[in-house]
């Protein structure tokens, strides 16, 4: 199957071209074979690709084809080829099979929209960058996914661009993350130089020997690719945007935040681990963003009325896990919790555009409710994505991949109980809110009555990422409970394994404290929401506690922060600079250009009396001028 | 055959196309403005017919066969035109026929 590989982003790019080309004059369930299919296609491709990677993996580790020279300038020589080692094959098999079920679910979510081929040739191109990004072997090729990946998040957000506020919301997106991608631009010219090659297999083998460990230019260089990836992945500081991103639809939402995009920085960390492991100042950088991250975005999530926003500070929160991971040299964690939060959160924000379908685009969750029995399907699905998102003990896949990373965030080398403290608090508030939006969700009464139910399209999907949520945790067991360990084998053929502290006490105590963690969050939840929904109406009527909720529900103002700390400055200065000497000249000559015009405009009145007596006197001035 | 200097009957002429010109400049009636400039046409064909027969020579009339054509083709599309402003406007009174008058102009006053 290996000699295939160029097809896995080749079949998205061609979806794309024939659908951005031809589409509007397909029918849509064409446009919809093409837009699915070639995302599935490439699925089953990546999975026959897996198996033999399984069965007989390839000596150097990965499957690398050359495509082309790209282009080559003085010691610099870029080739469009493309690789695939385990921790690529694990990034492409989430993007393809959990792309193509999204794709399979937007041919009916989408149904009614008339703009259903340009959707669909966006969602194809989003795959192939994001592709393009995992599977390139060297950097430059990575920037040009990373930026395809930004052009079609912009396009996507903004897809119903009738409305205002969603062009704001992908203007945004797109700026902040602009911020991220010119650091790491820096940082890979910074490389470059250093170097002399954006090779990635190059870097990773000579890195170590050009730079020491600690080294400033080194730390410099891994700060500026962080910067890259927080802009991406949506952490402290630039991650304002990701809850405006919900203005697209809801399967933009569940690529975006399961498949593609935002888990970009997380593989950009993960692919330069060598260079981040050269300098331990920007490791802990790493861990002690992801550790505020989830807190502060955890937090938020607790208060936010919005179904979509609710998930989009989750997503924030679970890739501050991640980052957490990779900050302590957790490397297969990371990569783990990736791997089954991308099933679980692309079924929630699925499962959550049925429920907002069937309630007339009904978003604010205090508005929903009693789905329980009359959405069967979407409600058994969406309790199997919370409780995956809860962390729930052993029955969830989010358990097997977050209890490692509570126990590295203390137990790793580069690990200590702050982060831990935070991480724990971070798994509380995640039960507790996963809790809330159930019960407020499905159970209770009901308060809108439900329209359209998902047909089978979107059911089908529905119920395998449901299994997925469940059931991807059992390829890698806490090793202490069953030795099972399938994923990180694999993964750590690339990565490094963790390493851990001396003298640690036993990581059973660890998980047990994390179980019951996760279990009061649960029964917070359903005493507050549920049993005994008084303590909260009590808890309204304090003016501090409601400027507290306020606070979180804005994401902690850093909104406000930043429109007070960079927009209203900017705003400033163009309005000083609005009136200076050049401004002045190019108005003059546009204002004299005016009143020539008017003055001309005077003549053309409409009198025909009047134009024959100026062609009379025009007539005599040119035989006067003859005469003389 | 009464002979007339070339002088008398540039004069005429002269006397033709100005009193063509004020018809044009004065009538209100498109139809007579047209009949005002077939005048003035008429008198520019005289003076040729005259500078002519002043120098002996044949270009003088057909300098005039070439304006006859002219008037003609000229009356045709002209009485078109004027047909067409009628059934528009349903008027031939130049003062109402402004049109093409600039909006900015009133804005302006």
């Amino acid at each position: 199957m290996h000699q295939y590989l160029y097809l896995i982003p080749a079949l998205p790019l061609l979806g794309f071209l024939i659908l951005s080309l031809a589409g509007k004059h397909l029918h849509k369930r064409v446009i919809a074979w093409i837009g699915a299919g070639t995302i599935g296609a490439a699925a089953l491709i990546t999975i026959l690709l897996g198996i033999e990677f399984l069965q007989s993996p390839p000596a150097s580790g990965a499957y690398t084809q050359l495509l082309w020279n790209w282009f080559s300038a003085g010691q610099l020589s870029v080739a469009v080829s493309i690789t695939a080692d385990a921790l690529t094959l694990v990034f492409i098999f989430v993007i393809t099979f959990v792309g193509a079920l999204i794709h399979i679910y937007s041919t009916a979510f989408m149904r009614r929209d008339r703009d259903y081929a340009r959707f669909f040739a966006s969602m194809n191109l989003f795959v192939c960058s994001m592709l393009v990004l995992v599977m390139a072997d060297n950097l430059v090729l990575l920037y040009l996914g990373w930026e395809g990946v930004g052009l079609c998040s912009y396009l996507l957000i903004g897809f119903w661009y009738e409305t205002p506020a969603n062009c704001h919301a992908a203007n945004k997106a797109f700026y902040i993350t602009r911020i991220g991608d010119t650091a790491m631009a820096i940082g890979l010219f910074l490389l470059f130089k250093e170097l002399g090659s954006l090779h990635i297999a190059t870097i990773i083998e000579q890195a170590p020997k050009h730079f020491e460990a600690g080294d400033t230019h080194i730390t410099l260089i891994a700060l500026l690719l962080l910067a890259g990836g927080i802009g991406k992945s949506a952490q402290l500081p630039l991650q304002t945007w990701l809850p405006d991103a919900m203005a697209g639809p809801s399967p933009v939402s569940a690529l975006i935040h399961a498949a593609t995009m935002v888990t970009a920085g997380v593989y950009l960390i993960a692919r330069m681990h060598t260079l981040f492991q050269l300098s331990p100042v920007s490791m802990t950088v790493v861990a002690v963003i992801g550790a505020l991250t989830l807190f502060i975005a955890g937090c938020s999530a607790m208060v936010q009325t919005d179904i979509k926003r609710i998930l989009a500070y989750s997503t924030i929160s679970q890739i501050g896990y991640m980052f957490l991971a990779l900050g302590v040299g957790a490397w297969s964690a990371a990569i783990f919790h990736f791997f089954t939060h991308a099933f679980f959160k692309a079924l929630l924000f699925l499962a959550a555009g049925a429920v907002i379908e069937a309630l007339h685009h009904e978003h604010n969750i205090f508005k929903m409710g009693g789905l329980k029995n009359s959405m069967r399907v979407v409600f058994l699905t969406f309790l199997a994505g919370a409780a995956s998102l809860a962390a729930l003990p052993l029955v969830t896949a989010g358990f097997f991949s977050k209890d490692p990373i509570l126990w590295y965030a203390w137990g790793a080398a580069n690990g200590n109980p702050f982060l831990w403290i935070l991480a724990i608090a971070g798994a509380f508030i995640t039960a507790f809110y996963s809790t809330r939006l159930m019960l407020v969700v499905f159970w209770g009464e009901r308060k809108t009555p439900v329209g359209d139910h998902p047909g089978k399209w979107m059911t089908v999907p529905l119920v395998i990422l449901g299994i997925g949520s469940v059931a991807a945790g059992f390829i890698e067991w806490p090793h202490n409970l069953v030795h099972f360990t399938l994923f990180s084998e694999q993964v750590q053929k690339v990565l490094p394994a963790v390493v851990l502290k001396q003298n640690l006490p036993s990581e059973l105590i660890f998980q047990g404290i994390a179980a019951l963690v996760t279990f009061a969050g649960l029964y917070t939840g359903y005493v507050l929401y549920y049993s005994n929904k008084g303590i909260l109406e009590g808890w309204r009527q304090s003016a501090a506690l409601l400027a507290i909720r306020n606070f979180l529900l804005g994401g902690w103002g850093f909104d406000d922060l930043y429109h007070a700390l960079f927009v209203q400055p900017f705003l400033f200065i163009t309005r000083i600079n609005k009136k200076d000497v050049f401004d002045r000249l190019y108005n003059g000559i546009a204002q004299a250009n005016i009143n020539i015009n008017r003055l001309l405009s005077l003549t053309q009145n409409g009198s025909l009396r009047w134009y024959i007596a100026g062609v009379l006197l025009g007539i005599l001035f040119i035989i006067t001028m003859q005469l003389l | 055959m009464p002979s007339f200097t070339v002088h008398t009957v540039l004069i005429v002429s002269a006397v033709l196309f100005v009193l063509g010109l004020i018809g044009v400049l004065t009538r209100k009636n498109v139809i007579f403005m047209l009949i005002s400039v077939e005048i003035m046409l008429n008198a520019a064909g005289l003076a040729f017919v005259a500078a002519g027969a002043k120098w002996q020579q044949p270009d003088g009339q057909v300098m005039f066969l070439f304006i006859l054509a002219m008037a003609a083709a000229e009356v045709s599309i002209g009485l078109a035109l004027v047909l067409q402003i009628y059934h528009q406007h349903k008027t031939l009174d130049v003062e109402n026929i402004t049109a093409l008058k600039d909006e900015a102009v009133d804005e302006m006053v």
